[in-house]
């Protein structure tokens, strides 16, 4: 049996979203008549592509993760303080962060699995301890400046063969996006898959359920790591940068079909709705929509994608069902 | 509310529901053509067929779920249509499905009145539902259930009565009861014979969903047989014996439903040497190559615990195990599957199968979990694999959940088949599967056993038990009761569960 290209359940709805809102784009701003505009929605979607991605290893394997967008903003501020404007400091600052990252995981993981703590509860107490930390450290207004060359990530350009220059961020996008699916095309992403559907399945199979739980976290908060390298170029440094970024991110989980709860869902979707909310936030932009709206919106989006799969798996049953009973 | 029912013994068959013609179809597939059914007051109607043969659909059709496209629903000679499940609740009929509707932490009397409370001066009549409650549940002769007990302290079977109840209280006079013993332990079972003898003889008409012969036959007056959602036939139980049924359900004869037993057994593979734990003690067996041995014994006397002790979930703590003569520890699921064991467990859904996912990632589940490899091997075996245990899906990517129960558990054998265990614990194998699906599994576990696996098979289901086994050991109370050879009859068997009499 050969692989060929196909779409995981559920992905379908997302591109269709995802694809009107593009169109609309074209028609609502002229910036959008130029691949250029498109580039420039891909540059500032990065970060919550990235966060989505992380998100959704989160969520498909059973759980949330409420602190991406505390760790955001403290790296951001973390960042700041320690690159101090100096170029000298940029790549041991970032080893730092990622590393700092992985910590995070760790630590949300391990209370997780090790002392049961819903993971719903433990980062949403990892969220209000690095929010408070944050506050303490820096007194509510970060000091410090990022190096020219930490904001190269997300600002600057590279010259790519054949495509000519194309954003950093959109690269590291790209490299995101396709490690997350061929993840998840192995066996340790599948079994992620099915550890959101049903746990004891994997327990008695022998897989090590609480280290995939642990890789989910710790994957999750990695790439907020990454997100706050890219929004720290992109945005500049305040201590409101990552704030809402993680209810932003499980909308556009749960936009991209992903199943709250887990054992649902591909990684592309869960891309693929990252990048139609910030399309839609374009786009509202370019209606003339005040910006205080988002997330309002953003709230009508979440419950009408929970509300839509739960309509759509009965939908799809009584599409799938007469044909297979019979034996 | 009062509550009028018909009285015992309507000498007068008349038939209080019938379908007459039903067809319904999904998307253009027919799943019910041209069905009959007719039920009478206080007569206990068999609905069997093989699973796909469209009795869920028949039973949905009946409770207002599904509308058919064509055909006739006559309520009390009069044609009604069921627009949702209450226009049939309204009529009287009521299905008792295998998942119960209970809430856990209401009362028995809270559970029956449910959305129907009765008021009186704005407050929740309690004594009224717990009066009500108590003469219904007294009314079935079922007076071991307190009306103001908690439901999450009562047993499945006592579940069930509540069930039950709820329906009569909302004056049901038709009772479809899907597959009512798949939850029950052994005992039980006859429990539930009783209380639907006596609801028959209470004048309820019950529609009987069931796999299960022995019950068929035991308990109904009638029998109809679908097949491939077509009606076959409605006979009197009487006029009929189990092969005519399974003739009819299977579409043809059905040779002998176990394999012979070609295996000779090898070496010791697995030897227990007085291992236990807080369920069982002091189990000393040897299972070898190319053997099966049955383990039979009564809900709750450690059969499934030796599985799970060996399994690791709950290991044991005292005793040896020895595999190829050499003691092991066996401390965990990932413990047992290096050490090439592979075990079936007996709730399918809620620890064989991930059921949201493709066919493809649950057989290759186990290995994924457990053992280091390239991915592209795993998937280069899949096909061998599936072909192996025969499984019907349209592709390896289909979800498990729409599969057949029979496919499903075929699934669950391939995901151990992939890691090629050399011991195999097979707990209730066939449950809620039908007799064509586990005529393949038992040959699948014969051929098995003939390439030299050890088979440990752990069945509530004494027939299938005595026609797979090549030793039968029996529990009781934890502990080893006896050894008995292939083809000992079932009384013996049971004789040494129970402990009364050892007839043999």
């Amino acid at each position: 049996m050969r692989a060929r290209p196909r779409l995981t359940g559920g992905t379908g709805p997302v591109l269709v979203v995802l694809l009107v809102l593009l169109v609309a784009l074209a028609f609502a701003g002229p910036a959008y008549a130029e691949p250029s505009g498109y580039l420039a929605l891909l540059k500032r979607a990065a970060p919550l592509v990235v966060l989505a991605v992380g998100q959704y290893f989160v969520i498909v394997s059973g759980g949330f993760d409420l602190s991406v967008g505390s760790l955001v903003t403290a790296e951001v501020v973390v960042a700041a303080r320690l690159v101090d404007g100096d170029d000298a400091n940029t790549w041991w600052v970032i080893a730092l962060l990622l590393g700092c990252g992985i910590l995070v995981g760790l630590v949300n993981g391990l209370i997780t699995t090790k002392l049961l703590v819903p993971s719903f509860i433990v980062t949403l107490g990892m969220l209000l301890v690095l929010d408070g930390a944050v506050f303490l450290w820096s007194g509510g207004a970060p000091r410090g400046a990022l190096s020219p060359s930490f904001r190269v990530l997300g600002r600057g350009s590279a010259e790519v063969p054949v495509l000519g220059q194309l954003p950093w961020s959109v690269i590291v996008l790209l490299v995101v996006v396709v490690a997350a699916v061929w993840f998840m095309r192995g066996g340790t992403g599948r079994l992620l898959l099915a550890l959101g559907d049903n746990e004891n399945v994997v327990r008695l199979a022998g897989g090590g359920v609480d280290r995939l739980r642990l890789l989910a976290f710790v994957l999750s908060a990695l790439l907020a790591s990454v997100a706050a390298i890219l929004l720290a170029g992109f945005a500049g440094v305040s201590a409101q940068v990552g704030d809402g970024l993680e209810f932003r991110a499980i909308t556009a989980v749960v936009l991209g079909g992903v199943l709250l709860g887990g054992g649902r869902g591909s990684v592309v979707a869960a891309a693929a709705g990252a990048l139609s909310l910030e399309a839609l936030f374009s786009l509202l932009n370019l209606l003339g929509v005040s910006g205080a709206l988002e997330s309002a919106v953003q709230g009508v989006i979440i419950i009408a994608a929970v509300a839509y799969a739960a309509h759509g798996a009965g939908l799809r049953r009584m599409l799938r069902r007469p044909v297979l009973d019979t034996v | 509310m009062a509550v009028t029912h018909a009285t015992p013994g309507a000498e007068h068959p008349v038939a209080v529901v019938r379908l007459e013609g039903i067809e319904k179809s999904f998307f253009g597939v027919p799943v019910l053509r041209g069905v009959d059914l007719s039920l009478r007051a206080g007569e206990v109607h068999a609905l069997v067929g093989e699973n796909g043969a469209g009795k869920s659909t028949l039973l949905k059709v009946l409770a207002g779920v599904h509308r058919p496209d064509a055909g006739r629903i006559v309520v009390r000679d009069e044609e009604v249509s069921f627009a949702a499940p209450r226009d049939a609740q309204a009529a009287g009929i009521a299905i008792i499905h295998q998942e119960f509707t209970l809430l856990e932490h209401r009362t028995v009397a809270e559970n029956v009145f449910l959305g129907r409370e009765p008021v009186r001066r704005g407050q929740v009549d309690r004594r009224a539902m717990e009066t009500e409650t108590r003469r219904l549940l007294d009314w079935l002769g079922e007076d071991g259930i307190e009306p103001g007990t908690e439901v999450a302290r009562l047993s499945v079977a006592r579940k069930q009565v509540v069930e039950i109840v709820k329906a009569l209280s909302a004056d049901a006079t038709v009772l479809a009861m899907d597959e009512p013993t798949a939850a029950l332990a052994d005992n039980e079972v006859e429990l539930l014979y009783g209380l639907v003898r006596r609801l028959r003889d209470r004048g309820i008409a019950i529609l009987y969903v069931s796999h299960r012969m022995r019950e068929v036959f035991d308990l109904s007056e009638r029998i109809t047989v679908l097949k491939d959602g077509a009606f076959v036939t409605c006979a009197p139980t009487a006029d009929l014996d189990t092969d005519q049924v399974v003739r009819h359900m299977v579409g043809r004869p059905l040779e002998a439903l176990y394999p012979e037993r070609t295996g000779v057994p090898g070496a010791v593979r697995i030897a227990l040497r007085g291992a236990g734990n807080e369920r069982v003690r002091n189990l000393t067996f040897d299972v070898r190559t190319g053997e099966i041995v049955g383990v039979a014994g009564l809900q709750g006397s450690g059969r499934s615990a030796i599985a799970r002790a060996i399994w690791g979930v709950e290991p044991f703590t005292t005793g040896t195990v020895e595999l190829d003569g050499v003691p092991t520890r066996l401390t965990g699921p990932r413990t047992a599957v290096r050490k090439g064991i592979g075990y079936v467990t007996e709730d399918r859904k809620g620890e064989g199968l991930a059921l949201r996912q493709s066919v493809r990632d649950n057989t290759l589940l186990v290995r994924r979990a457990a053992c280091r490899g390239a991915e592209a091997r795993h998937k280069a075996d899949l096909a061998r694999l599936l072909g192996s245990v025969a499984v019907v899906a349209r592709s390896p990517h289909q979800e498990v959940r729409y599969l057949s129960g029979g496919n499903q558990q075929k699934v669950v054998l391939g995901k151990w088949l992939a890691v090629r265990p050399r011991v195999l614990i097979v707990d209730e194998p066939t449950r809620g599967v039908d007799v064509g699906a586990k005529q393949a599994l038992y040959r699948l576990l014969r051929e098995l056993a003939d390439d030299g696996m050890a088979i440990l098979m752990i069945s509530s289901e004494l027939p299938e038990l005595i026609g797979m086994s090549d030793r039968i050991l029996v529990m009781r109370e934890g502990a080893l009761a006896g050894e008995l050879p292939a083809g000992a009859d079932e009384e013996t068997v049971m004789a040494l569960a129970t402990g009364h009499g050892a007839a043999a």
